[in-house]
């Protein structure tokens, strides 16, 4: 017991008289880890994208070839997709932002305090509960005798048919990241001190210049932060489009991973994941620059 | 400030954007007392003949326990690194300090399909099967933001003076950490650990890619509502999947939120 404790005072004190020790021992575990297999595998992807598999032996063969790029890039299929996944990404978070401000809004500015925190967990909650579940819950709603049709019948309304369709998939993502939208968004907003508003009222700005000049430039890191979860997240996904798309939804995701799985042939998977990655790669560069990650 | 009808349209939005956020949660909870294994809406009957059938399957028993024991030694992996990461961007200056800020973010800010892809290939690479541990290994990574943020955020709110105020008392640096650090830290270290379990166990995308041919719950949920197979065990798992998820979450919340335990 003493030996212990008298141990751990002198390891104690030699890191305090040696900060550089102490840093070391703090930040090498977690900096080999992210080093050694993240970006290491981040680095792998990339290489294995100038890879390719022989066709008779269904090998890695590991020479350098442009040739999943000049493939990719003549392939009008394969650019559908990407365009497909990129446009609903950008429209995802387009809704999710026009959905997410009032309610930001409405949390930051006229909730009072324990309203504000119940509206938190509120939207926090379903953030952390069952993605699966929550994709699941759409198949069945909007599914031909799901509880959509059966709720426009019961208003003497045609049934809609938008099941296993683009549109599904465009509801079934605002739903699933919409609280990654309020959240920081509502962080941002609830920065701006209350003497903002009354200076810019007292200078003759309106309800609407108000918001147009004062609050939208201020809540700005929050929406970009916001989008870039969305985006993202949107990007990233294939098990939606699968699970609630239809013949003509697939995403860069579902490619990737058939490639992966089915086909085996990962430079070619390598390849077109670079779509993505570069993408948001960018994406995340300049939200950056625009300080949207100081409110994350 | 805002005019009355402001506030009343706002008002409205938000009740609006919370139905649209709860109803669905609610449905498919009902789901789970269906009495027929047809899924359609109304629901025929209620009937809880479908819990103890679940809980019967053996394959979702043993996915159930992979995903714990996957998530739990993640949970551990990531609390010991996050932590770690979260004290030395708190406490020093140094090169790379921002590319680590940067990097712990980097497994959930880029896209699921990339992390997944890219620990695929790194695997075989190596030549390493898939296993347990591939999987323990991507839960960890995408894991480490969870507890880092937690944590760091609660040492951005220590004040200094706390541990210099230790120190000139005379503790040394390990007891002042044991009795005043520590403690400090303690309830964000359990939120972020909650919270990174909660991840864990419900990860999907990057979990496809380094599983091979082992279930996790989640992994099995979605094959089986693919194949559209085994459906009113699907609604009972993902009730209680919600209900699971959201005693962690809570529990998150609760610590975090009063910073003081009173």
């Amino acid at each position: 017991m003493i030996g212990a404790g008298g141990r751990s005072n002198r390891l104690s004190a030699l890191f305090w008289r040696q900060p550089m020790l102490a840093l070391a021992g703090l930040a090498l575990p977690p900096v080999l880890w992210l080093v050694l297999i993240y970006i290491a595998a981040l680095a792998v992807l990339f290489v294995a994208a100038f890879w390719s598999v022989d066709d008779f032996t269904g090998e890695i063969v590991r020479t350098w070839t442009v040739r999943n790029f000049t493939e990719l890039a003549a392939s009008p299929t394969y650019r559908t997709i990407a365009l497909r996944t990129i446009g609903m990404a950008a429209l995802v978070t387009l809704t999710d932002a026009v959905l997410a401000f009032p309610v930001a809004y409405f949390m930051a500015r006229v909730a009072g305090r324990r309203l504000r925190l119940v509206l938190v967990t509120l939207v926090v909650l379903p953030l952390w509960s069952s993605y699966l579940a929550r994709v699941y819950a759409w198949r069945l709603i909007l599914a031909h005798d799901g509880a959509l049709n059966w709720g426009l019948r019961a208003l003497g309304l045609p049934a809609a048919e938008i099941g296993y369709t683009n549109w599904a998939m465009w509801i079934v993502f605002s739903y699933i990241w919409l609280p990654f939208m309020i959240m920081p968004v509502y962080a941002a907003l609830e920065r701006i001190p209350p003497s903002f508003f009354e200076a810019s009222q007292d200078l003759g700005a309106r309800g609407w210049r108000t918001l147009r000049r004062v609050v939208l430039p201020l809540a700005m890191p929050g929406l970009i932060a916001g989008s870039i979860f969305t985006f993202s997240l949107t990007l990233g996904d294939y098990i939606t489009p699968v699970l609630v798309g239809g013949p003509g939804s697939d995403f860069i995701g579902n490619v990737v991973y058939s490639n992966v799985g089915v086909a085996n042939n990962i430079p070619f998977a390598a390849a077109y994941a670079t779509v993505p990655l570069v993408l948001m790669g960018l994406y995340l560069w300049l939200a950056r620059r625009l300080g949207a990650f100081e409110v994350l | 400030m805002e005019s009355r009808a402001t506030r009343i349209l706002l008002g409205v939005w938000v009740a609006l954007v919370l139905a649209f956020l709860f109803v669905p949660i609610l449905l498919i909870a009902l789901y789970a007392f269906n009495a027929s294994n047809v899924q359609s809406w109304p629901i025929r009957g209620l009937s809880l003949q479908w819990f103890p059938a679940t809980w019967a399957n053996g394959e979702v028993r043993a996915a159930l326990w992979l995903s714990i024991r996957a998530g739990l030694i993640a949970t551990a992996l990531a609390v010991i690194l996050g932590t770690a990461a979260a004290f030395a961007v708190h406490r020093y200056r140094f090169p790379g300090r921002d590319a680590l800020s940067f990097a712990v973010v980097l497994p959930i800010a880029l896209p699921g399909i990339i992390t997944g892809m890219a620990l695929n290939s790194f695997f075989v690479f190596w030549g390493m099967q898939l296993s347990f541990w591939t999987i323990v290994i991507g839960h960890a990574t995408f894991c480490i933001v969870i507890v880092y943020n937690n944590v760091l955020a609660r040492l951005r709110r220590v004040p200094r003076s706390l541990t210099e105020a230790s120190m000139d008392l005379g503790a040394g640096p390990w007891m002042t950490f044991r009795r005043v650090t520590f403690p400090a830290i303690s309830t964000a270290l359990i939120a972020g650990a909650l919270l990174a379990f909660a991840l864990s166990f419900d990860e999907v995308i990057v979990t496809t890619f380094t599983a091979g041919a082992q279930n996790t719950l989640p992994l099995w949920i979605f094959g089986a509502i693919r194949l559209g197979q085994e459906l009113p065990e699907v609604n009972v798992i993902v009730l209680a999947v919600l209900a699971l998820t959201a005693v962690p979450v809570w529990l998150a919340y609760r610590v975090t939120m009063d910073p003081d335990g009173r």
